[in-house]
């Protein structure tokens, strides 16, 4: 195991590394600037600011001194925040998101296993065709729609919930429905599939035989093998949900990673797109990681080399 | 004669599975009777309904199936009355089954040891550290050497027959009147067959139990059962000791049987002889006798009616219309001509 670790590790490193040289290469071959938008931009005044951030230098030069940076842990300034580090930003920007994410991820296993379960045990009955049809729909339903029909039903005709923010409990509601509503669907979906699958295997036959109950079929031989297929579903669900979702945070205002990053984009904010990619790409190979040890807890059938 | 108490006593079960493209009659007017101690063979082709027999006895039909005729009695329980409750009681206790394939019989994520023990907790007193024990014991019983460190490991990391023997453990944790092996050797190499089979009838001498022994090799029937019972499309076609059904066949399907064994004690080359045709479709059983439609002497009264039951010396009875002959040449000449 920890040589499994190293070597995961190890890995991380060298795509963090290829994934930095990419994004800054590409990043550069996009057109545009960081100072172009704003307003009355004299020919002087953008060259001074080039010259402030280093941009007037030749790519290869920009290069280096990025990754020399990034060696030493620092990710630099953003272009568009003034004063303050890329570093800083991200730090106050993905707790907002990974909470968020956090959350939805709990719902949507909360949801989607026990619903699939219940699905496959009545297989070709009523309440499997009704968890059938809500899945296929919670996968088909993009979430900007689900979002803006939460917000008319529950903010605009009720006045029950708040539209815009994180400041209270009650508003993580809205955005965690539409955020989890995608992933619990399909985890029920998997869930379903693999009970079925599992239902059928000749050992719930044997423990049918040995007079095992109902319930501890279920519980101890079942779902153990049949939540295999969701946690290896977990772990790029929970990159997804944790990094923040851009639709979501910009209809529900929630200061997250997400918009972020998809600002600094538009905005070309070199070392905030740099920065968010980077992080990013590592934070998803550690939570694949943490799924990969997960499975091989849960699945003992699973070495990990 | 007074009524002698039998372990296993099947009267006239009929059984069907109820399926989307309608009711499949698995079984049909099947009566077993079998004291303890004894060992049962029940031969016949896939489909023949000798697994669905043996599964009735411990009410392990599929969800779709039901008893819909007749009686199934073990160790004094009307199985056929009992709630699903009561059969998970006698389940692992008093019957206890061993599947065809132990690769895919156990539970990939739990260990051996918890498998075993698992039994003995569901049926017995025995807690913590005496539950250890017996799975060790049980163990040894079933010839695994290194019990202690097996106990600990999953059954992907043993082989087809040493988890086929860790089945038997479970199987056996709870000292069970009755054993049902369906298969049990079909999917282990030859050489690993003959050890199980060794076992199987070392621990009969041990523990006593009957045992009923489902399978389609005739070799593994002649060297272990007292009697055997010999089914086809739902029905035993013909019953007896060992010998009367190895030396004596009555059935023509009992015949073909014993003619697509390879005899090795011949001297002349011979060919095989393999029983013509497809079995029957149970979803439309045919009017008269099952077996007829790959019958070398069928004849016209096979295929309109159900042959009735001749009884023979001891135990020994068959159902053809062929061991009737003579009752009928008496007045029905006409029916008997062959087709």
């Amino acid at each position: 195991m920890p040589k499994y670790i190293a070597k995961r590790v190890l890995m991380a490193l060298v795509t963090a590394f290829l994934v930095a040289t990419l994004t800054f290469f590409v990043m550069n071959m996009v057109p545009g600037g960081p100072f172009l938008a704003e307003k009355a931009v004299t020919p002087q005044a953008q060259a001074a600011m080039e010259a402030k951030y280093g941009l007037d230098k030749p790519l290869h030069v920009q290069y280096l001194t990025y990754m020399s940076g990034l060696l030493h842990g620092d990710f630099g300034l953003s272009l568009k925040k003034r004063g303050r580090t890329v570093a800083q930003i991200i730090s106050t920007k993905f707790p907002v998101s990974a909470r968020l994410g956090g959350i939805a991820l709990l719902v949507a296993v909360f949801f989607g296993v026990p619903f699939g379960s219940v699905a496959a045990f009545n297989r070709g009955k009523a309440v499997d065709n009704v968890l059938v049809v809500f899945s296929t729909a919670g996968i088909a339903v993009p979430s900007f729609l689900s979002s803006t029909l939460l917000m008319f039903i529950f903010t605009t005709k009720l006045n029950l919930l708040p539209s815009l923010g994180l400041k209270n409990p009650q508003s993580y509601i809205m955005p965690v429905i539409a955020l989890s509503l995608y992933p619990a669907s399909y985890i029920a979906r998997l869930m379903r599939s693999s009970m079925l699958d599992v239902m059928g295997q000749d050992y719930m036959r044997t423990a049918r035989a040995k007079g095992v109950s109902n319930f501890m079929s279920i519980f101890k031989h079942a779902m153990r093998n049949a939540i295999l297929p969701v946690i290896t579903y977990l772990g790029p669900l929970l990159a997804s949900l944790m990094t923040g979702s851009f639709i979501i945070e910009k209809i529900f205002n929630i200061p997250g990673l997400g918009s972020e990053f998809v600002g600094a984009i538009t905005s070309r904010d070199y070392p905030m797109i740099m920065g968010t990619t980077i992080f990013l790409a590592v934070f998803i190979i550690a939570m694949n990681v943490i799924v990969d040890i997960t499975y091989a807890i849960v699945d003992p059938r699973i070495k990990l080399r | 004669m007074s009524e002698e108490k039998y372990l296993v006593d099947i009267r006239h079960e009929q059984l069907s599975f109820f399926t989307s493209a309608g009711e499949v009659k698995a079984l049909n007017d099947v009566s077993i009777r079998m004291k303890e101690g004894e060992v049962l063979g029940i031969v016949g082709e896939s489909g023949s309904g000798k697994s669905v027999t043996a599964y009735s006895i411990m009410g392990l039909t599929a969800q779709n199936g039901r008893i819909v005729g007749g009686s199934v009695e073990f160790n004094g329980h009307r199985i056929d009355e009992m709630k699903e409750k009561e059969l998970r009681k006698i389940r692992g206790s008093e019957v206890s089954i061993i599947f065809q394939d132990p690769m895919t019989s156990l539970n990939p994520v739990w260990t051996v040891g918890n498998q075993i023990e698992e039994s003995i907790r569901l049926h017995t007193e025995k807690r913590g550290a005496e539950v250890r024990k017996r799975a060790r014991e049980l163990l040894e019983l079933v010839g695994i050497n290194e019990p202690e460190k097996r106990l600990g490991q999953y059954p992907h990391e043993l082989s087809g027959g040493m988890r086929q023997r860790v089945m038997i453990a479970i199987a056996l944790a709870c000292e069970p009147k009755l054993l049902i092996a369906d298969e049990p050797t079909t999917a282990l190499d030859v050489t690993i067959q003959a050890q199980i089979l060794e076992l199987m009838q070392d621990l009969k001498k041990k523990l006593g139990m009957g045992i009923i022994m489902i399978t389609h090799d005739l070799g593994v029937v002649a060297s272990m059962c007292d009697n055997i019972a010999v089914m086809y499309a739902g029905e035993i076609v013909e019953y007896g000791t060992t010998d009367d059904i190895f030396y004596r066949p009555m059935h023509e399907y009992t015949k073909g049987l014993l003619r697509s064994i390879p005899k090795f004690h011949e001297k002349d080359y011979e060919r095989l002889i393999p029983i013509e045709g497809q079995p029957v479709d149970l979803l439309n059983p045919p009017k008269g006798c099952g077996f007829a439609p790959r019958c070398q002497s069928c004849m016209k009264i096979c295929l309109a009616k159900k042959p009735p039951r001749t009884d023979f010396d001891g135990l020994h009875y068959s159902r053809c219309w062929l061991l009737q002959k003579e009752e009928f040449l008496k007045n029905r000449e006409g029916e008997l001509s062959h087709v």
